[in-house]
């Protein structure tokens, strides 16, 4: 069995059951040699030019977990025999602590680089979660894209991005 | 009809809830719901052009209809990673 692909958890993450996961996926593949690449998004002390505290994540679980797979699917339907785990956090988190854990398991480095690059893309494009920034002397709720999967234009920037 | 609607973020701020029950008309759309909330908190319609919907937790359009018991989620720009 082993961790599940894509979760949403209040606690802590972790990398090792991510790259399991995706590693598991790429045994009896054609390919007899791989390669995974993981990512790991922390918490920045500053933001815009505030001293950020902490940061408090919310998410609507159901649908963040189902916009994992989705991206998970694209990145497979781009980079072939490619593979990507996902694990955002929720609830309060300090300067430091991963928000955000990916990994991704090809057959070739380069896809399973790429394929890491494109998922933190378009969880940020897609994904229904939220950042609470607590600021000194303040708090802010912070927004970003208007999530649409079907914006064909937002998935060419992130694959832009990947492939850069 | 009876619907469930739920919030996030600064919508659920604005509002002052997470969760919330609406009766609505038979033929009524994600977009009626919506328009029913902003009239009660006018401080939503500022995101009418910006929002995300979901309903049943599947993204979804403004024009959508909703069947009795469907829970409709509004989104506000997303800001995960």
């Amino acid at each position: 069995m082993g961790a599940p692909a894509f979760v949403v958890t209040t606690d802590p993450l972790e990398l090792e059951p991510l790259i399991d996961a995706v590693a598991r996926r790429l045994e009896g593949a054609p390919a007899s040699a791989g390669a995974v690449t993981s990512f790991l998004g922390t918490v920045r002390n500053e933001n815009r030019g505030r001293r950020v505290e902490r940061l408090e994540y919310e998410a609507y679980e159901p649908l963040a977990v189902k916009s994992f797979e989705r991206i998970a699917a694209e990145a497979a339907e781009r980079w072939p025999d490619t593979h990507v785990a996902v694990h955002h956090r929720t609830g309060a988190l300090a300067i430091g602590e991963a928000s955000v854990a990916i990994a991704a398991a090809s057959p070739h480095r380069a896809d399973a680089f790429a394929a890491c690059r494109y998922a933190i893309e378009r969880i940020k494009q897609i994904a229904p979660i939220w950042k609470h920034e607590f600021f000194e002397g303040g708090d802010v709720w912070i927004e970003g894209a208007t999530a649409d999967p079907d914006d064909e234009e937002a998935r060419t920037r992130a694959l832009q991005a990947a492939c850069a | 009809m009876r619907v469930k609607v739920r919030l996030f973020a600064r919508l659920r701020d604005i509002a002052g809830a997470a969760d919330l029950a609406r009766e609505l008309p038979g033929g009524a759309t994600a977009g009626t719901v919506w328009n029913l909330l902003a009239a009660e908190h006018p401080e939503l319609a500022a995101y009418r052009g910006a929002v995300s919907v979901a309903v049943n937790a599947e993204y979804a359009r403004m024009d959508a209809r909703i069947a009795d018991g469907d829970e409709v989620a509004f989104l506000p720009p997303v800001s995960g990673g």
